[in-house]
């Protein structure tokens, strides 16, 4: 189906219910999750926080159908994630969503451009690897290796990475975590700028609250729920964070 | 286009070339031997054959007393033979300036106006008889080298009690004697077994046999009856003492040639598939372990929506590419390494040309044993990692629980250290991988042992033979059974300090369809200087109630003591006889029958016969013994047991046996590979953690101790397995060296087993010496910063 009919017939991207996640069993487990209800929007930029073990990472691997819940469902658009078999978690991945990592998680033995490559090869409309290395402004750096680029850099490549297949989805784990302000200020205005030139809906978890200034909505984690929403009604732009 | 995920194939192998090599040349090393083992037995063998045809080697030999030439006629007309000689085979002694012994050699007559139609032989030097002159003779060409002879040289030889001189006019080699060995002996000599040519006239002069022959050589036809042909053969001889015909298999040459390459075909059939199995199974543990070290950039494949099958297909070419690159560079090696070995041989067995071949089965065992053990090593892990959700592998592995292992801490507190504990945690968090480890390192090891074990077994059966059993320094053979007068003659002679008298007896030995061609020895009943022993090398006593026979010939008869043997004497009156057997030796050379001397003789109606004696010397006097010896009259031939020890070193040195200085030297290759190959995958697991120590404080040399200690401990552990599996693994190993020639008891030296654990604690501490210096160059920040 298009996306654009799609945005049309369905204004929620993600809608979540009773989502549990307990890793372990008996005196070992642990609760992540303890019951996560949610709904965003699509088109949104999402910042979700909460301290450490609050659950906000588990939540987003579930929606992004890198892990699975305990309990409870998972709908993107009509397609309920939570009943999905592996095939069909892998083909959501591969057409719809984009990943971009706290440590970046680039192939240290591949190019930028490679690194982008590898998720060009296999998107169903992927847009040229060098016009997402240029999105990130990264076109003349698009040879180098991992380990010739810069901290910023990487995640930006990281990004472009994320962003090339066009996903509609696009989940950010801590991307500015290992960033000075400064760095983390032009990732974030990479993000800003994919959310609206490419209308996909982005999910930024993060520690900084002041990058909640920037979102649509803010999702505030904590004890494995949700234990607060917010929107913005004036979002600011990242440059005008305070860090 | 190449894709990116092959580009990081590429990348990555390049990145660890060092561990791929290691890895390759391991399941190489397996795969060499088996290409090369396989080379070699297929290429002695067909060489063999085609010299065999070449030069019109004999189907059929019939030994007659003397025979005269008409009867050749009666002997063509026999359905199913094809082409007939006659010719005069005999005895001879030569005198060489500065040998103290004559030295045995055989007279073989070519046809004077032809070339023979059977049992040609190959010109290496100088020109072929000419029929007119009664002089000439052509030498054997292993003989001629070894005595510095050669055409223009002369010869004096003693036949039939006549001594004359010859010239030497060529060099030949002969499918008929590959193997020059002297008759009663087990080892060839080159220098002190020699055969010569000559024309059939002059050879017929000498042994007066003129007009007439003394064996017959037959080519068969084809679809002849064999069976038949050698019964119909004896008949027509029977009235001029045939002395009974029999085929190529039992002829002496062949029957040496073929045990020898039946040997190594056994250890090429048992040997190499231990070393690739050894290989696998590191190939194996290797593989698993790095796939498993990858877990991280699985699981972000995984994210990117990459399939099960497409990473599975991405590893998987990984795997292939070390595992078929090791098997091709097995496969290159091991021709290479097999021609080498056959050249080897070929100086051995004096094949004039060789022909090598492979079969394709070696390689495509070779490879499919690579390639699936790789695979197997590969799809354990993957399955595993495929079962994580792609957020659980992509994490680096959540830290281990070592809960459990901390009692353990409490008890070692006090006792052990932190970095200590860390490595017996470890330890006891994953027993799987620990074993894993524990069991490549002890196999290879095993191979070590085994190796150093069958070398130990080699030297241990020359001595018990030559020390134990056989305690004599010179053996005298007559002509023909002389009186035992003579005996005491030789006992008068100056410097000769014992005398064992003994009768060998040519013989076909038969229980129900099985036979054996050789000789019944008959011994005193306590011999003194060439013994029979039991099992533990214990000496026994010769019996006059029965035959005794060798462990090794009692199976190839399949009869035990108690069973009947029949015994068709091949000299003399060639009686029939039936003897009860009444016990088997433990020999460890040859396959004799002992039957005490005397009870031989009654048994033959003839009293007081022998053929020969053992002697012991004085090693002051042995000139004026061999002096008095080299002038009795009616000796056929006086070996030295120091020369034999040395003909049967060489023998186990050159030919099968020769073989296990290559096994163990593979067998080192392969244990410093499975060694290192550890140490290695150690360390790449454990980088993040050492770079860790080192951030918060450890000095070099602590944190490498983490590893180091692992390594030390697993190595520790691995040593009484090696020596466990190794001790089991040589029995087998040395049953595939056993022939009908030479039995080799496992002989287990503490010192075998002392050297494998040296070369394995060299081999780690080589190991650890190499990962220790990547410990102190890792990259605290990098390792740290990124996740890889």
């Amino acid at each position: 189906m298009p996306k654009s009919d799609r945005a049309a017939a369905h204004s929620i991207a993600f809608r979540s219910e009773g989502v549990t996640k307990v890793y372990g069993i008996g005196d070992a487990a642990v609760h992540a999750l303890r019951g996560v209800d949610l709904e965003v929007p699509i088109g949104e930029l999402v910042v979700v926080l909460g301290p450490s073990g609050s659950g906000k990472s588990t939540m987003l691997n579930i929606m992004g159908g890198l892990d699975r819940a305990t309990a409870g469902s998972v709908w993107f658009m009509n397609d309920e994630l939570t009943a999905m078999d592996d095939a069909a978690l892998t083909r959501f991945r591969r057409h719809h969503v984009g990943f971009v990592f706290q440590f970046y998680n680039l192939m240290p033995s591949l190019t930028a451009r490679e690194n982008v490559e590898l998720v060009t090869e296999i998107a169903d409309n992927p847009m040229d690897a060098d016009e997402a290395l240029a999105l990130v402004g990264l076109k003349d750096r698009a040879n180098h290796f991992p380990a010739q680029l810069s901290g910023g850099e990487q995640q930006r490549v990281a990004i472009a990475r994320a962003i090339a297949k066009q996903p509609e989805v696009l989940f950010c784990d801590e991307p500015t975590g290992a960033l000075d302000s400064k760095t983390g200020r032009a990732v974030l205005r990479v993000l800003k700028d994919v959310n609206e030139r490419l209308g996909a809906t982005v999910l930024i978890i993060t520690h900084a609250a002041a990058t909640a200034a920037m979102a649509d909505r803010v999702l505030n984690f904590a004890d494995g729920k949700i234990r607060e929403v917010s929107l913005n009604d004036t979002k600011l732009d990242p440059e005008e964070i305070e860090w | 286009m190449v894709s990116p995920l092959d580009k990081k194939l590429g990348r990555d192998l390049w990145h660890m070339k060092g561990q791929a090599v290691a890895i390759a040349v391991v399941i190489a090393l397996g795969v060499l031997m088996l290409v090369m083992m396989d080379g070699l037995v297929n290429s002695l063998d067909e060489t063999r054959a085609a010299y065999y045809e070449r030069y019109r080697l004999a189907d059929v030999f019939a030994p007659v007393k003397r025979a005269p030439d008409h009867v050749l006629r009666k002997v063509a007309e026999i359905d199913g033979v094809g082409a007939v000689e006659g010719r005069i085979f005999g005895g001879a002694l030569i005198d060489l300036d500065g040998e103290p012994v004559p030295i045995r050699a055989q007279a073989v007559s070519l046809p004077d106006f032809s070339a023979p139609r059977i049992n040609d032989v190959h010109l290496t030097q100088g020109r072929r008889l000419d029929p007119r002159r009664k002089d000439e003779i052509l030498l054997l060409d292993g003989f001629a080298h070894a005595r510095g002879l050669g055409p223009g040289d002369s010869l004096s030889a003693t036949m039939n009690g006549a001594r004359r001189t010859f010239e030497i006019v060529g060099l030949v080699q002969s499918p008929e004697f590959l193997y020059a060995v002297a008759p009663g002996e087990f080892a060839p000599n080159d220098a002190n077994f020699a055969v010569f040519w000559m024309s059939r006239e002059a050879l017929g002069a000498a042994f007066d046999m003129e007009g007439a022959f003394n064996e017959v050589l037959i080519g068969l036809g084809r679809n002849a009856d064999f069976e038949a042909v050698l019964d119909l053969v004896d008949r027509a001889l029977d009235q001029y003492g045939g002395l009974g015909a029999y085929g190529l298999e039992d002829q002496v040459s062949n029957r040496f040639v073929t045990e020898e390459i039946s040997g190594l075909r056994v250890s090429s059939r048992g040997v190499p598939p231990v070393f690739l199995a050894v290989a696998a199974f590191l190939l194996y543990i290797v593989i698993s372990r790095m796939v498993q070290s990858e877990r991280e950039q699985i699981g972000l494949l995984k994210a990117f929506g990459y399939s099960n099958l497409e990473v599975g297909a991405h590893y998987f070419k990984f795997i292939m590419a070390i595992a078929i690159g090791g098997a091709i560079l097995g496969c290159i090696f091991g021709i290479l390494s097999g021609r080498a070995m056959v050249e080897l041989y070929l100086n051995y067995f004096k094949f004039p040309f060789l022909i090598f071949e492979v079969e394709p089965k070696a390689f495509l065992t070779g490879f499919f044993v690579s390639v699936v053990t790789a695979s197997l090593g590969g799809m354990v892990v993957l399955r595993k990692v495929f079962a994580l959700t792609p957020a659980v592998a992509m994490r680096p592995p959540a830290p281990a629980d070592y809960s459990h292992a901390a009692r353990f801490g409490e008890l070692t507190k006090r006792l052990l250290d932190q970095p200590s504990r860390m490595v017996i945690r470890r330890f006891i968090r994953q027993p799987g991988r620990a074993a894993a480890a524990i069991t490549g390192i002890g196999t290879g090891m095993a191979l070590s042992v085994a190796m150093l074990t069958v070398l130990a077994s080699f030297d241990e059966m020359m001595n018990i033979n030559f020390t134990v059993l056989d305690r004599s320094d010179v053996t005298v053979s007559f002509v023909e059974p002389l009186s035992d007068k003579t005996i005491y003659n030789l006992q008068n002679v100056d410097g000769v300090i014992e005398v064992e008298p003994f009768r060998f007896v040519s013989v076909v030995l038969r229980h129900d369809r099985q036979y054996h061609r050789g000789a019944i020895s008959g011994q005193v009943s306590k011999p003194r200087l060439n013994r029979a022993v039991a099992a533990g090398n214990v000496p026994i006593l010769i019996r006059d109630d029965g035959i005794t026979l060798a462990q090794s010939l009692a199976d190839k008869l399949r009869i035990s003591p108690g069973d009947t043997i029949v015994v068709e004497v091949r000299e003399g009156r060639r009686p029939l006889l039936e003897l009860p057997v009444v016990g088997v030796t433990q020999n460890l050379l040859g396959s004799p029958a002992y039957l005490e001397l005397s009870a031989l003789n009654r048994t033959l109606k003839e009293p007081g016969r022998v053929s020969g004696a053992y002697l012991r010397i004085d090693s002051a006097k042995s000139n004026t013994v061999y002096l008095a010896i080299k002038n009795m009259p009616a000796v056929a031939g006086v070996s030295l047991k120091a020369q034999a020890r040395e003909a049967f070193q060489v023998l186990m040195d050159q030919g099968a046996g020769g073989m296990r200085f290559v096994m163990a030297a593979i067998a080192g290759i392969i244990t410093f590979g499975i060694v290192y190959n550890s140490a290695r995958i150690a360390f790449a697991e454990r980088e993040r953690d050492i770079a860790s120590l080192r951030v918060i404080g450890f000095t070099k040399a602590e944190a490498a101790f983490v590893l180091l200690g692992e390594l030390g401990l697993i190595t520790s552990l691995a040593l009484p397995v090696g020596l466990l599996l190794g001790h089991y693994l040589s029995l087998a190993i040395l049953n595939g060296f056993s022939t009908d020639l030479y039995h080799i008891p496992a002989f287990h030296a503490p010192s075998s087993y002392g050297m494998a654990v040296a070369a394995v604690v060299a081999a780690a501490a080589i190991s650890g010496w190499i990962v220790n210096r990547d410990v102190a160059k890792l990259d605290l920040v990098a390792s740290l910063k990124t996740r890889e």
